[in-house]
């Protein structure tokens, strides 16, 4: 190959170096760039070039220092004075999946596989436990079962923090005397419930104050 | 230490949430600063100008779709808000301005003595950029975007953005030359 035929090539391969520099370039584009650079000297030595130029934009940039608290200020003033607007759901199910995942750290992901699998075996047991008394009794019973109802006591929204583990959870929920009634929610809220019976109003914000000490606890909020 | 993806933020601050607001803010807010300061050249139309970009991206985030990049939205939104108050600056105060940063860097005895490396030099020059290649350098240097990100914020095609960076880099190195450093290219 003459340098006639190399030239457009190499100007192809010039263009491309300043995101060579970058890390930008696409693996294929990245591997063309690099064996240009590895036969070719002069381009080599204009890369050296462009990774100074990468340096030092860097560098100016940087000094270019950051904007004042005034600035994050306006802007909350501004959408506080936006109208209130509905939560909506997600995009698609894609970002709702991920919306989900990410709200969970690793260790309140694996406390919630190991309370999924808790419930799954209390609801053998309870569905083992239903049957046996089936045997026992001839009387009418309607095709749900027995429970008591849910929507019945005093309840919280909990975030867990995400650096508690599964056992700091399971300790939190025994010394408290709570229990998960639903969860885990988008943001990775749980709703536990407090009391089986409603309390009055004073109790349950000291109640929730109180919880709201403990490590384990990153966010809480009283619910119906 | 896992973090919240931008698309996730985004899609809380669709449903209203301000704590999501705030992450995304903390998280992009000095490189959008710094984005616009280049453009406009103001310290306090920059600040001005990110409220407005994030109040922008508050209103406008459930028609995001997470085509590109979260960070790519939000400097287009930025591009679009610079250029704006650029135009609607009088052209004596934006001359002013110029020539009054050029002519502070040129007369500070520092920077002087400065040219001597090669380093500040090349800073320099990069101030002296025009906007357009300013610009250009900045967002393939410094934010670190992609041939095809380049040429959505700025609305050219990817072809153009290659001829305007290599022309950008060519005028930088004709501005060296200028101040007694050849780098023996173009």
């Amino acid at each position: 190959m003459n340098s006639k035929q190399e030239a457009p090539e190499r100007q192809d391969i010039e263009e491309l170096l300043p995101w060579h520099a970058a890390g930008t370039l696409s693996r294929r584009d990245a591997q063309r760039v690099e064996e240009a650079l590895a036969r070719d000297p002069e381009l080599a030595r204009r890369y050296a070039l462009v990774r100074e130029e990468f340096g030092e934009t860097i560098h100016l940039n940087e000094t270019l220092g950051a904007p004042s608290a005034r600035a994050l200020e306006k802007l909350f003033v501004a959408i506080n004075a936006e109208p209130e607007r509905r939560q909506v759901a997600s995009l698609n199910l894609g970002s709702r999946i991920s919306e989900f995942f990410s709200s969970l750290s690793p260790r309140t992901l694996a406390w919630s596989a190991s309370a999924a699998a808790i419930a799954i075996l209390l609801q053998a047991g309870l569905l083992a436990d239903i049957m046996l008394k089936e045997t026992k009794t001839s009387a009418y019973e309607t095709a749900s079962a027995p429970t008591t109802d849910p929507g019945v006591g005093a309840f919280t929204l909990i975030r867990f923090a995400p650096q508690a583990s599964s056992d700091d959870v399971t300790k939190f929920l025994e010394a408290n005397k709570l229990s998960i009634a639903a969860g885990p929610m988008a943001g990775g809220l749980y709703k536990v419930r407090v009391a089986v019976t409603g309390i009055p109003k004073g109790e349950f914000a000291r109640i929730v104050k109180k919880l709201q000490e403990d490590k384990v606890v990153s966010f809480i909020a009283a619910t119906e | 230490m896992q973090t919240t993806s931008d698309e996730v933020l985004i899609s809380r601050i669709a449903g209203g949430d301000r704590l999501a607001m705030q992450v995304l803010y903390a998280r992009h807010h000095v490189r959008v600063y710094r984005f616009v300061l280049r453009l406009v050249r103001n310290e306090a139309t920059a600040e001005d100008l990110i409220s407005e970009v994030f109040l922008d991206v508050w209103r406008q985030a459930g028609k995001f779709e997470g085509r590109s990049a979260a960070s790519t939205w939000m400097l287009s939104i930025a591009r679009f808000k610079a250029l704006s108050t650029l135009r609607r600056r009088p052209e004596e105060e934006l001359d002013d301005e110029t020539a009054g940063q050029i002519e502070d860097h040129a007369d500070d005895p520092e920077t002087a003595l400065a040219k001597k490396d090669k380093g500040s030099a090349l800073r320099q020059c990069l101030t002296k950029l025009s906007a357009d290649h300013r610009e250009i350098i900045d967002l393939v240097y410094y934010h670190e975007k992609s041939v095809e990100e380049v040429a959505e914020i700025v609305g050219i095609p990817e072809a153009t953005v290659k001829t305007r960076m290599f022309y950008a880099r060519k005028k930088l190195s004709e501005l060296l030359k200028e101040q007694g450093v050849d780098r023996g290219w173009p």
